[in-house]
């Protein structure tokens, strides 16, 4: 069940290509102008050389020639930076462009996405693909295919060059430098043992920070400052013990391979050296051939930091891909009616449903229902008996298995989506508010509300009085889901974006939960007002909130046991009553008497 | 409050002096065993080849051999005393900040805010790692480079030398210039991502809202409009960090040319030989590569000092609450009294308690309700001198709060928070909190009366059954009981239930009130509670409203007295009629 289908790197590639296929121009453009940077790069050591070997001695030097061999330097010099900074240019313009579609369409496909799967799927895992991912595959994709194609380039250049130049030197220097490249892997070998358990160690500290500094209260509470600092103390020592050995061992590599480096350097310079003094190549050539010495072993440590860097960005890409590949809700019928709000009369009708979350695992079972219009229906039971699930299906934020819900006598899935949303008020015991302003809170059912609407919401909502006192009034920004506002408070928020808009129906799942007893009750008579002559489905869990229901839907195990009016419910002597007085057995234990 | 964060590292950096000496003074070494090369060179080409001295070639390639292998060991011996005093240094600063922690005033916690705290210990401390590693490794070889081969040019020939005292500036000029207009943007650009994060979570997290009231395409319209702006806002940074490298690439070679002609002339005029010239452009290749590490390191220990700084503010806050050290005797008939208390939270706008007084006697129950926001938590808090009132007085057993040391005060009062926060270990060892040498037969009796035993016994380890972090392997209302049983362990004198029973069934609520109830000896028992039911039985309830207090007395007493008390009682129990 588990959507863990790894994406081969090879597909992976391909797609990145289709979205690069916009700005292939600019990939063509990066390739040569990347090839153009290496040539000029790589003659600069030979007319360097060449510019010395002009110089023969005092009253010996050529300016004539000279002058040619510095103007072209000059030249090329020139170009390998124009070269540079166009190939910087489009590599920017494709990662930063590429990263900037695949978001834009990875947002989109959030909005088609079916609930179930983002319900199943933590937003921190989603919002990590969407940010980090695509970050890391735009860096390492782009600008290390293009790194690795100059290095590749430059190596190959670098190599034909010394060998035109002189044979044997050449091959002295391409058998010392890939010496370095294999002290750095073995270094990178022994030390990533150490980064491993110095990352370990940081988790757990971290983890463990995170928990003593959380409950840091109840730590002092506790007297249990010296404990923790033991501990904390104890998991230090051995973080300081693994970080030393991660850190200097991979700090050697610098020095080692510089060190081999030399050793090609002055191998370069004994062999160049006698086979000047026999004549074999110029003091220019010997020159030329320091300066490529120096420099070749260079694009191999960046070509085996680039290969780590693709495998990763392909694996990233792979994971955003499968986020975009993922199955969408089914589109709206074709033919799907738009129902205006005044064509919803509040009936709500359904037949036979079924529906389960786990293919394995029936919840909701045959499940039948008429509501009238205006009447209002409270849904109790005990915990994970189906109640906000029933909530789900009536809003369409998962489709059934089997049956059909209608509104107004139209299946719902006959109707546009947003028609049939449009015609719901919903408020849920999870408080979701935007990054934004209070004003635009409130007002996210309908955002050309006026002023006077959005006041007139907030004091029905209760709301109004905090919101004046907070700094800036309704401008206040709130940050992402709600910042310093208490639980009681967003709730008053939510409640207000339903009192604007008014639908003509709605759905409380546990409105009113996290605001004290008594606030709810002033805002009862706003609710009360707000359900007069509105079809209303009502989850409360408590039992003295829903007793004004016209039905109440018993239920257990996905199914309704019981059905009918708050007395008659009593009468019954059912689940119902059971809960109903479990409530007030507490009140009448000990001598308090029988409440009011 | 640039001193203060040099004072910072410097005071961490002392344990480690030798190393901080050691580490820059090595690689200062193998600096300049790096810019002996090209002299060395020059002398093979002057020399060597010049005289076709086969003999002096080879041992000059021997000395370069020597100084690569010299350089490598001094820069071997510099890694490893930067690492020692880089992380040693962290770990230094992150025992010191954490034991900081551990005595910071609760208002003090508040106002800093958990996440901070975490953040400085682990993240900000590793930037000051990464930082001090480097600021070691490079800060004297880089500028020595620099400058050294400006020198050597010197020594070699003044003329055109002069070629490297003109590049220079121009190159520093276009490093750090680049560096000081681009690192805005760069920020500017994170906090755009930072930005374009936020939605993305926005419209996971509240998918069915914006599903519900049908905003789909408003949402993408907002997403792809803070999304172009990070683009160009990247692209804008970018295109100035593009010029880097082409810039002083061109600045440095062109000025290999100068030094071309230059030295070209000067081998004519017989003053250099041609040796000499091509040590001159290899020393003008070395001054590029050391300044853009240059201006890294300076990046990075920037970045490393602005940490520092941070993590400085943490350390500079004191506690403001006074413990004295002498244990005092606690005595006394009058368990907890408040004295006309008021309490305004440092930084708050209004008072959160106002002219609270109540008088409760040594093994009483009493009650406190309220909404929420009017003050029931602040009462508690004054009660365990998390907070000092701001007037009027708290005295516990005759004393006033601020005469016992904390250590007795803590063992004196337990509280038992709203949060019910357990911590990785054991359930023993959790137990164990509330008093480190209590025995099994302590711990299950605590248990017991925690209505915690029976599932405690269920558990296949017992009291040995591991306890994940924050105690999520258990379900909230056997965490509240296990916090509970945690404070009972403590035998304290006053036991304050801070609304912890909330997520108990009221069955086992019940239960639990009748057990404290049956409790031998004289704890005094302080229970918090939105419930009616849960408090009815108290000796004495204190009603809170908007942190003032609008009753005191009985359960009886105040229905018929206390008006806010009856509207609370009635919204919960009143059959039928209220919301009809």
């Amino acid at each position: 069940m588990k959507q863990t289908k790894k994406m081969p790197s090879r597909p992976a590639l391909r797609r990145l290509l289709g979205y690069l296929r916009p700005y292939r121009l600019q990939l063509a453009l990066s390739l040569v102008l990347a090839a153009v940077s290496v040539g000029t790069q790589l003659v600069l050591p030979i007319l360097t050389g060449d510019a010395i070997d002009v110089m023969l001695g005092a009253g010996q030097v050529d300016f004539a020639a000279l002058g040619r061999i510095l103007g072209v330097m000059a030249v090329s010099i020139g170009l390998t930076a124009a070269a540079q900074w166009g190939m910087n240019e489009c590599n920017n313009r494709m990662a930063y462009c590429v990263s900037r579609d695949l978001r834009n369409d990875a947002i989109e496909k959030i909005q088609v996405l079916p609930l179930k799967y983002l319900d199943r799927h933590p937003a921190g895992d989603l919002v990590s693909r969407v940010i980090a991912d695509v970050d890391v595959l735009s860096d390492g994709l782009l600008v290390g295919f293009t790194q690795l194609f100059s290095g590749v380039l430059t190596i190959l250049g670098t190599l034909g060059l010394m060998l035109y130049l002189s044979v044997p030197i050449a091959l002295v220097v391409a058998v010392i430098t890939p010496l370095s490249i294999l002290t750095a892997g073995f270094i990178a070998h022994k030390s990533e043992k150490y980064f491993r358990r110095q990352s370990e160690i940081r988790g757990e500290q971290t983890a463990f920070v995170n928990e003593r500094i959380e409950g840091q209260k109840v730590v002092q509470a506790f007297r249990q400052e010296g404990a923790s600092q033991e501990i904390f103390d104890e998991i230090n020592g051995r973080l300081q013990h693994a970080s030393l050995r991660a850190v200097f061992y991979s700090s050697i590599t610098n020095p080692v391979t510089r060190f081999v480096n030399s050793l090609a350097y002055a191998a370069v310079a004994l062999a160049g050296a006698m086979y000047a003094v026999r004549g074999g190549i110029t003091v220019g050539n010997l020159a030329s051939f320091l300066g490529y010495a120096n420099q070749y072993t260079k694009p191999f440590n960046e070509i085996s930091g680039v290969v780590t860097e693709l495998q990763n960005a392909l694996t990233c890409a792979g994971r955003v891909f499968t986020l975009l590949d993922e199955a969408e809700q089914t589109p709206d019928a074709p033919g799907a009616l738009d129902l205006a709000p005044e064509e919803v009369t509040g009936a709500v009708e359904l037949r036979d449903v079924d529906f389960r979350y786990a293919a394995d695992r029936p919840l909701i079972e045959d499940l039948n229902l008429s509501v009238q219009p205006g009447q209002h229906v409270a849904i109790v039971g005990p915990t994970g008996c189906g109640k906000t699930t029933l909530i789900n299906l009536l809003m369409r934020f998962y489709d059934v298995d089997g049956g059909a819900i209608s509104v107004s006598g139209h299946d719902i899935r006959s109707l546009r989506r947003h028609a049939l949303r449009r015609s719901y008020g919903m408020v849920l015991q999870d408080t979701w508010l935007k990054s934004g302003t209070i004003r635009e809170n409130i007002a996210y059912g309908k955002p050309d509300a006026t002023e006077e609407e959005i006041v007139a919401a907030a004091k029905l909502a209760h709301a109004h009085s905090f919101i004046r006192r907070l700094p800036a009034g309704y401008d206040t920004v709130i940050a992402e889901d709600g910042g310093a506002l208490s639980q009681g408070q967003k709730q008053l928020l939510c409640i207000a974006r339903v009192m604007l808009y008014l639908p003509p129906m709605l759905i409380l799942d546990e409105a009113t939960s996290s605001i004290d007893t008594r606030t709810e009750l002033k805002i009862q008579d706003a609710f009360d007002r707000m359900m007069a002559g509105r079809t209303s489905f009502i989850v409360a869990h408590r039992l003295s909130t829903i007793r004004s229901a016209d039905v109440i839907l018993v239920m257990r195990d996905g199914h309704i046991v019981e059905q009918g009016s708050h007395e008659a419910l009593l009468a019954q002597k059912g689940l119902y009553a059971q809960l109903y007085n479990s409530q007030f057995d507490q009140a009448a234990e000990g001598p308090g008497g029988q409440p009011g | 409050m640039k001193q203060r964060q040099h004072r910072t590292l410097l005071r961490f950096l002392k344990g480690y002096g030798r190393q901080s000496v050691l580490a820059p003074l090595f690689k200062l070494l193998e600096a300049l065993f790096d810019l002996l090369v090209p002299l060395v060179v020059a002398e093979i080409i002057n020399v060597g080849i010049a005289g076709e001295d086969a003999g002096f070639i080879l041992r000059r390639c021997g000395l370069l051999l020597a100084l690569g292998v010299v350089g490598l060991l001094c820069s071997i011996t510099a890694q490893w005393f930067a690492a020692q005093a880089a992380i040693g240094c962290a770990c230094a600063m992150r025992h010191t900040l954490f034991r900081h922690i551990g005595t910071l005033d609760f208002a003090q916690m508040d106002a800093l805010g958990g996440s901070t705290l975490i953040t400085r210990l682990t993240s900000d401390i590793n930037q000051v790692q990464n930082g001090v590693n480097m600021f070691l490794r490079l800060f004297m070889r880089s500028p020595f480079i620099v400058f050294g081969s400006v020198i050597m040019a010197f020594t070699i020939d003044w003329r055109t030398a002069l070629v490297f005292a003109g590049a220079v500036p121009v190159l520093g000029l276009i490093v750090f210039g680049l560096m000081r207009l681009t690192n805005p943007l760069y920020r500017g650009a994170q906090n755009q991502l930072d930005r374009v994060l936020c939605l993305t979570r926005e419209n996971l997290t509240g998918a069915r809202v914006v599903r519900a009231s049908g905003r789909e395409g408003e949402e993408v319209r907002q997403f792809q409009a803070a999304n172009q702006r990070l683009t160009s806002l990247q692209l804008r940074v970018g295109r100035l960090a593009a010029l880097l490298n082409p810039l002083t690439y061109v600045v440095v070679n062109l000025a290999a040319v100068a030094v071309l002609y230059v030295g070209g002339r000067q081998v004519e005029g017989g003053v250099l030989l041609s040796g000499d010239v091509y040590a001159l452009t290899n020393y003008m290749g070395q001054i590029l590569v050391e300044l853009v590490k240059l201006a890294n390191t300076i990046v990075l220990t920037s970045k490393a000092l602005a940490c520092a700084g941070r993590i400085q503010s943490v350390l500079d806050v004191e506690p403001e609450m006074a413990f004295p050290e002498a244990e005092v005797p606690a005595e006394g008939e009058e368990a907890v009294v408040f004295d006309h208390v008021d309490l305004t939270y440092p930084g708050a706008g209004g008072e959160s308690l106002k002219d609270i007084t109540f008088t409760l006697r040594r093994g009483e129950t009493f009650g406190i309700i309220g909404g929420t926001g009017s003050g029931k938590t602040s009462v508690v808090n004054l009660m365990a001198r998390f907070y000092d009132a701001t007037g009027g007085q708290v005295r516990l057993f005759g004393r006033a709060v601020a005469d016992y040391p904390k250590e007795q005060l803590r063992t004196l009062v337990a509280v038992v928070p709203q949060r019910a926060q357990l911590f990785t270990g054991t359930i023993r060892s959790n137990l164990l909190w509330g008093n480190g040498k209590a025995d099994d037969a302590a711990l299950w009796a605590a248990l017991e009366t925690a209505q915690a035993a029976d599932f405690v016994r269920e558990k296949p380890l017992g009291l040995e059954e591991p306890v994940e972090q924050g105690g999520r392997n258990f379900s909230g209302g056997q965490r509240q009981r296990l916090t509970i049983a945690r404070a009972l362990v403590q035998k304290p004198a006053v036991l304050i239930l801070d609304d912890s029973a909330s997520a108990l069934d009221f069955a086992t609520d019940a239960a639990l009130r009748r057990a404290l109830r049956a409790l031998e000896g004289e704890m005094t028992v302080v229970i918090v509670s939105q419930r009616t039911a849960s408090l009815r039985h108290a000796d004495q309830i204190l009603v809170l409203e908007d942190g003032r207090q609008a009753g005191l007395g009985s359960h009886r007493e105040l229905l018929e007295r206390c008006e806010v008390y009856r509207e609370i009682y009635e919204s919960q129990f009143q059959k039928g009629g209220a919301g009809a």
